[in-house]
């Protein structure tokens, strides 16, 4: 229903290619017939006003959705050409591929250094000296880790609410995947935190395809380097960022934007 | 005009306001009365305890066995020993059936027949008395083998143990926010590892206080014992013999006309209450620290 390709640069290679997607909660429809290309190592933002489905379109990404029977997808998500809505890998597999940092922080009822250490040894053997090695750079990676150096055996839950969001961020790092999802990563937080996010996700896009849901559209204009704007399960319009907010080439995408609607 | 308006609606603030401070006040009194009343029973029962109880405590009660009627000397030590091994094994039985139970009813069982079918099994089996449970294990138990034993008790026992234990594990397991679960499948991580290592973690101190209360609740259970274990007069080497227990020993002894067993009735009465006390401070204090 929409031309997605020309909105994403020729030189882009391709990261995440969705074809046809429908996804259904029950009966509900929540998302219908998307397709839209992702570029690799690029911040994609997903913006749109509650309830167009921008955090469900995230969540086919890892398949987060099948932990609830009642919600089904349909299509196709090919992850460097290989389908992972009927792929037969080992779903954990993918999520090692694709991480996910959700709206409010979750760090784990342990240490900071086992909040990140938990994830790499699912995957990993590593020696005592390696995962030292690999929980410093994984929290450098998050920017936490001057902040917490000194007290990495203390409670995660003993962090404010931005440092417990960047030890999530570490965390799903730590473990390197190609693919980050960030499903509102700052609702949650103060806008120092929000900067502090902001300028990470910046870093992060050098290594990883990064894909950013969120209800803030000058977030998605400073950190996104394209932008698709859905609305009630359309995928809307899809972009430059710089274009999306520039020059629309719909009107219900510059009535959202402006702030006229939504 | 305005003026008029705005006077009017102060005063029917003020009417309300006013109405509202009364409710409150009578609400705040029957709070209190209601909680004076329930301390007072306690406060009661504490001190009968401590009053009669440590009249018969001497270090004979921990040292020597249940006496003949009308001895001169004489302890509970037999009584003690066979309580504290049958809550022991009774609990240690129980409770990996109970948690395993609740993490089913939560992780796995939610929506399902089977799931609705055991938490309501569960939830008749909870409010089940206890000479039930004994009776019960009676005629599936002792009839059969036509012995009484500390076997049969601490099978009774753990079938009160288990559906504390499943209730509580399964409430504290629900109260784990959905979105720690969804994090830790983000990284990939199996079911099981996610139970085993975020949600039973996050979830250990109200769990474990479950299992306290479980504890406390069979220490004073009599009913079920009566006819599992039944009693013995001296120490029992075996665990297929008739075993003494706390609760038997003082429904037996504070039944008789014989002084000195009223007394060492007393004493048990004490060294229980205090047990359980302790081991309700201990949950507290524990799910205190950790929430």
């Amino acid at each position: 229903m929409m031309e997605t390709k020309p909105g994403i640069s020729e030189n882009e290679t391709i990261k995440i290619s969705v074809k046809n997607l429908n996804f259904y909660y029950g009966k509900f429809h929540a998302l219908k017939d998307i397709s839209l290309e992702i570029p690799e190592k690029k911040v994609t933002a997903f913006i749109g006003p509650s309830g167009c489905g921008k955090s469900t379109l995230l969540r086919t990404f890892n398949r987060m959705f099948e932990l609830y029977p009642e919600q089904r997808a349909e299509g196709e998500i090919l992850i460097d050409g290989e389908d992972v809505i009927r792929s037969k890998v080992d779903i954990s597999l993918i999520r090692a591929k694709v991480g996910m940092v959700f709206q409010k922080p979750t760090p784990f009822p342990m240490s900071i250094y086992e909040n990140i250490a938990f994830g790499v040894r699912l995957f990993e053997k590593l020696t005592r000296v390696e995962m030292d090695e690999r929980v410093e750079w994984a929290l450098k990676k998050g920017a936490l880790w001057t902040e917490v150096k000194d007290k990495l055996h203390q409670s995660g839950s003993g962090l404010s609410g931005g440092q417990q969001q960047r030890l999530c961020i570490a965390r799903a790092v730590a473990i390197k995947p190609e693919i980050l999802l960030l499903d509102e990563p700052c609702s949650a937080l103060d806008p120092i935190s929000t900067g502090k996010i902001e300028e990470l996700i910046h870093e992060l896009k050098s290594d990883y395809t990064v894909l950013i849901v969120t209800h803030n559209m000058q977030q998605a204009a400073r950190c996104s380097d394209y932008t698709a704007y859905m609305y009630l399960g359309d995928l809307m319009e899809v972009g430059a960022t710089s274009d999306i907010f520039m020059k629309p080439k719909r009107k219900e995408t510059e009535d959202y934007i402006t702030g006229r609607f939504g | 005009m305005s003026m008029n308006a705005a006077a009017e609606l102060q005063m029917s603030r003020l009417a309300m306001h006013k109405r509202r401070k009364l409710t409150n006040a009578v609400a705040l009194i029957a709070c209190v009365c209601a909680m004076a009343f329930g301390l007072f029973w306690l406060a009661w029962i504490l001190i009968e305890t401590i009053h009669l109880g440590l009249g018969g405590l001497n270090l004979a009660v921990f040292t020597e066995m249940t006496p003949p009627p009308m001895a001169e000397t004489g302890g509970l030590l037999n009584a003690i020993a066979g309580s504290f091994v049958m809550v022991a094994l009774a609990t240690l039985l129980g409770t990996p059936i109970g948690v395993l139970a609740g993490i089913y009813l939560v992780e796995y069982g939610q929506k399902t027949w089977l799931g609705e079918f055991t938490r309501f099994i569960n939830d008749i089996l909870l409010s089940a008395p206890s000479i039930v449970v004994g009776l019960f294990i009676y005629a599936a138990v002792v009839a059969p083998t036509k012995h009484f034993s500390a076997y049969a008790g601490i099978l009774a026992l753990s079938l009160i143990v288990i559906p504390v234990v499943i209730r509580t594990t399964e409430n504290m397991l629900a109260l784990i926010p959905g979105a720690l679960r969804e994090a830790a499948y983000a990284l990939g991580t199996p079911k099981w590892k996610v139970i085993l290592s975020i949600t039973l973690k996050a979830a250990r101190a109200g769990v474990i206080t479950g299992i306290l209360l479980a504890v406390a609740r069979i220490s004073g259970e009599t009913a079920p014992l009566l006819f599992t274990a039944l009693s013995n007069q001296f120490w029992s080497s075996s665990l297929s013999e008739p075993t003494a227990s706390l609760p038997v020993t003082i429904f037996k002894f504070a039944l008789s006309p014989y002084e000195n067993w009223q007394k060492l009735a007393w004493a048990g009465v004490f060294i229980i209450t205090f047990g359980v006390l302790m081991l309700n401070i201990a949950a507290r204090f524990l799910f205190a620290n950790k929430k």
